[in-house]
């Protein structure tokens, strides 16, 4: 098709290597009529300056070689993903997303029907031609049953590849888009009522509206290997019948709901700074770094327990490192964390060979004692039976920390009991203020949990033995 | 002052620190608390977090918003960093700025969620196609996951390549100290080149298609060119490497286990000495022959030897093939982590000792 000076185009062509004004699409091409409607839609609503178009892989790759407007252009299928992004990111500029059908229908399909789900403020044109242009003519999901393509010489044969995607239809399940129509390309009267759609497309975007989509029956004389007035007459005799012109939605006026308000926050340091922050580690060479492991069924506190201890040492300045079983060990009941305190900055993050060993539960300490340092201490629940001896050189220290709690009525605080443990043998390098500190601050959002769990601390290190 | 978080909370303020606009995600254990630290602080500071439908979704939200010019992010791990591959190698083709976090897993196919560092290839040496490169950032603890992260936006900003922070599910849910920063990064202007729907920038185009083969061949040495000149912003860290007769050399997780590996080798008289990279591309090359020359090493890994073998193209090319030729790697896999031990074993045997 040749333009001469069309609305909203570049007067010529640079962009395409070569200093020309006809574009580079087929003599009947749909693409080319509908180039020339989106231009001029977006010229004489005054939009060019805020458009920001996002261009497909397919024959309208190079739609940028021809609409006088910004453009991004994205890999094949990820029109409405890109455009997605650029919405959100530009909410005050209309963006328009221009796709192919097996673009939008095949390879990008999950892509713009999730962002038409969400209701993203984009327009999209989507072009159906019924097959792959740009590649050679081959199926595509609109291929019509019976229609011979470079992939289905035979026609397509619905039995094995199954029938025409309407994308209209299935879009029109969806609760979020505000317009879904399908228009033709393929004379005049047709082309007159898919201009003022593009128009529709583009005033929902302007006026923020929400997610439309426009479906244009488009020929490719090429491809269906026919004259362009016989591809014209293919489009309105065949593919009308399959996919029927009309507007399937158009809830232009409704309320959108706007979004729930949030808490907000005037900056970073505003979001994170806290009021009563720690001040960082120092080195302190004297201090003879600790491994400690805690383990035990998910519930017991183990987690917390670890963190207790982690925390204490940040109190005192030391480097402290925390970290958790994750995933599906979690699962199944089992938990269990590493602790590292040191004077200095820490290495491995890894617990080999524990210092000091906590344990909740059998399976626990049968699983971690043989690993343990010399010179280390397990503490384990009274409940744990005994069958594996400690390695040679590991104090073992038996402590009953889960009937202590449920004697003083609070079973959960068996790991505050163990707390109480690891505080009266002097295991941990830290100070007792601390751990208690430490454990009352973990309560910081129940401050009456706190100074009872300091009260019942005290009374186990009392009568624990 | 300082916060005790997750690896995985840190790179979420390092992000909003450095001036990140939109986060795009898809869940993935063991990098989601990003994903969930970014639905809650990106709206609570006025910014968008977008659950995407997918990860090659993510990366091409991703790829919109960057096209617009405004800087975002997303983080995964294994799986969805495969299905990222093509619109990072478009991110590049289009010089767009972007930050992709990986939280590597144990692979391949589905693996564990369980720390590895095997996606060492795609993570440094461009894993889509076509001749590009990230700048890639391996971070050793949560302070570094804060960080680099920031570095991270700094670099893509400079170099208009994807930047990649590329750590592993430990340090994903390891808490240590934060000590966060009196201020992030400045506001960048991508006007010149960005379509960002304004009269300005209504000439712009964001593409990575050169249809013409010279066009396309400029335009690659273009990029060729570039990738070099990242070069002056390599970083390494070396420990106790001035009179270490063995060079223990490891990124991120294993740079620590390298650490402590060495501190307890001092222990026992042998003199032992790390290199750590920080960047992974570019590498830190001179870095590390200006302490390997005349050492011998051992590369410590979580893969089954992408890094031991880019130590030793590294060290070749630095002009120290007697050094490449004789490095020797302990690794172990599938979500298992090289002992101090063990390594201390395998440096004493390198020596003879
Ligand atoms: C990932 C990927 N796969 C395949 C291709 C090749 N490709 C380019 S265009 C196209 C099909 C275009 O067909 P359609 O979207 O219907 O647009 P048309 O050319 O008919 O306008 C294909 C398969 C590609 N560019 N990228
Ligand atoms: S191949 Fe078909 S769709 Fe492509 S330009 Fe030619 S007529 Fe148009």
């Amino acid at each position: 098709m040749k333009t001469i000076e069309q609305k909203g185009m570049y007067k010529s062509f640079p962009r395409s290597g070569k200093d020309v004004s006809f574009t580079h699409y087929c003599p009947g091409c749909g693409h080319g009529i509908i180039n020339k409607l989106i231009a001029e839609a977006c010229a004489e609503m005054g939009l060019q300056d805020e458009t920001i178009f996002v261009d497909p892989v397919g024959c309208g790759v190079f739609t940028y070689y021809y609409w006088d407007a910004a453009h991004i252009s994205a890999a094949h299928g990820r029109a409405s993903a890109v455009a997605t992004g650029t919405c959100r990111a530009r909410p005050n500029a209309v963006t328009i997303a221009y796709q192919g059908d097996g673009d939008l229908g095949a390879i990008g399909f999950n892509n713009a029907f999730q962002a038409a789900s969400r209701g993203e403020k984009f327009g999209c044109i989507f072009v159906n031609n019924s097959l792959y242009g740009m590649t050679g003519g081959q199926m595509a999901p609109t291929t019509l049953a019976g229609e011979s393509t470079t992939t289905t010489p035979f026609g397509r044969d619905p039995a094995l590849t199954g029938y025409p995607l309407h994308v209209c239809e299935v879009f029109s399940q969806l609760k979020a888009p505000v317009y879904i129509a399908r228009v033709s390309v393929a004379d005049t009267r047709r082309i007159m009522q898919a201009k003022q759609a593009i128009r529709k497309v583009f005033e929902i975007q302007r006026a923020k509206k929400g997610y439309a989509i426009l479906e244009i029956l488009a020929p490719c004389p090429t491809n269906f290997k026919m004259d362009p007035a016989a591809a014209a007459d293919f489009c309105i005799n065949e593919m009308e019948k399959e996919f029927p012109l009309g507007v399937f939605r158009d809830e232009t006026e409704r309320e959108n709901p706007a979004p729930a308000a949030i808490p907000q926050a005037e900056s970073c340091a505003a979001l994170f700074a806290e009021k009563d922050a720690l001040e960082p580690a120092c080195d302190d060479d004297a201090f003879a770094e600790r491994r400690f492991k805690f383990a035990g069924y998910g519930g017991q506190g183990i987690l917390s327990l670890g963190l207790c201890i982690a925390e204490a040492a940040r109190l005192e300045r030391r480097h402290t490192l925390w970290f958790p079983s994750y995933g599906p060990e979690q699962r199944g009941g089992s938990a269990n964390c590493s602790v590292v305190v040191s004077g200095k900055p820490i290495g491995s993050p890894t617990v080999e060979h524990p210092d000091v060993l906590v344990c909740m539960n059998r399976p626990a300490y049968e699983r971690f004692v043989g690993d343990m340092r010399e010179g280390g201490i397990v503490i384990v629940d009274e409940t744990v039976p005994i069958l594996v001896e400690p390695p040679k050189g590991v104090k073992l220290v038996v402590w009953p920390a889960i009937r202590m709690a449920e004697e003083f009525g609070v079973p959960k605080a068996a790991n505050t009991m163990m707390l109480a443990a690891m505080k009266k043998l002097g295991c941990t390098g830290l100070k007792g203020e601390s751990l208690e500190e430490s454990l009352v601050a973990s309560f910081k959002k129940k401050p009456a949990l706190g100074e009872k769990n300091r009260e019942l601390l005290r009374e186990a290190e009392k009568k624990g033995s | 002052m300082t916060k005790f978080v997750k690896g995985n909370e840190a790179v979420v303020m390092g992000a909003l620190y450095a001036g990140c606009e939109l986060y795009f995600g898809y869940p993935i254990t063991p990098a989601s608390e990003i994903a969930h630290g970014a639905a809650k602080w990106f709206p609570m500071l006025g910014r968008t977090f977008v659950q995407a439908e997918c990860e090659t979704a993510s990366v091409n939200m991703m790829f919109g918003a960057a096209g617009a010019g405004k800087l975002s992010m997303t983080a995964t791990s294994g799986p969805g960093f495969s299905l990222m591959q093509e619109g990072i190698s478009y991110l590049a083709g289009a010089e767009l700025p972007s930050v992709v976090v990986n939280v590597n897993r144990a692979g391949p196919g589905l693996g564990n969620v369980y720390p590895e560092q095997s996606d060492y290839t795609p993570a440094v040496k461009g894993g889509g196609h076509g001749s590009y490169q990230t700048f890639t950032l391996a971070p050793a603890s949560v302070q570094e996951m804060f960080d680099l992260t920031v570095k991270a936006f700094a670099m893509t900003a400079k170099w208009r390549t994807p930047a990649i922070v590329f750590a592993d599910g430990l340090q994903g849910q390891m808490m240590e100290s934060l000590v966060l920063p009196d201020s992030g990064l400045p506001k960048y202007d991508f006007s010149e080149w960005a379509s960002e729907g304004t009269p300005k920038t209504r000439a712009n185009l964001v593409k990575s298609i050169y249809l013409d083969a010279a066009q396309q061949e400029r335009f690659n040495r273009h990029l060729q060119e570039k990738y070099a000149a990242m070069a002056a912003d390599a970083m390494g860290e070396a420990y106790l490497a001035d009179d270490a007769e063995i060079l223990i050399v490891g990124y991120g997780i294993s740079g620590r286990i390298a650490r402590t590996t060495a501190e307890a080798l001092r222990k026992e008289g042998v003199k032992a000495g790390v290199f750590r990279p920080i960047t992974l591309n570019p590498f830190p090359r001179e870095q590390l022959a200006a302490v390997a020359a005349g050492r011998k090493i051992m590369a410590i890994e979580l893969d089954a030897g992408q890094f031991a073998d880019d130590v030793r193209l590294n060290l070749a090319k630095a002009g120290l093939g007697a050094e490449a030729a004789g490095v020797v790697m302990i690794n172990r896999m599938g979500g298992e982590i090289v002992s101090v031990d063990d390594a201390v074993k395998t440096a004493k045997e390198m020596l003879g000792a």
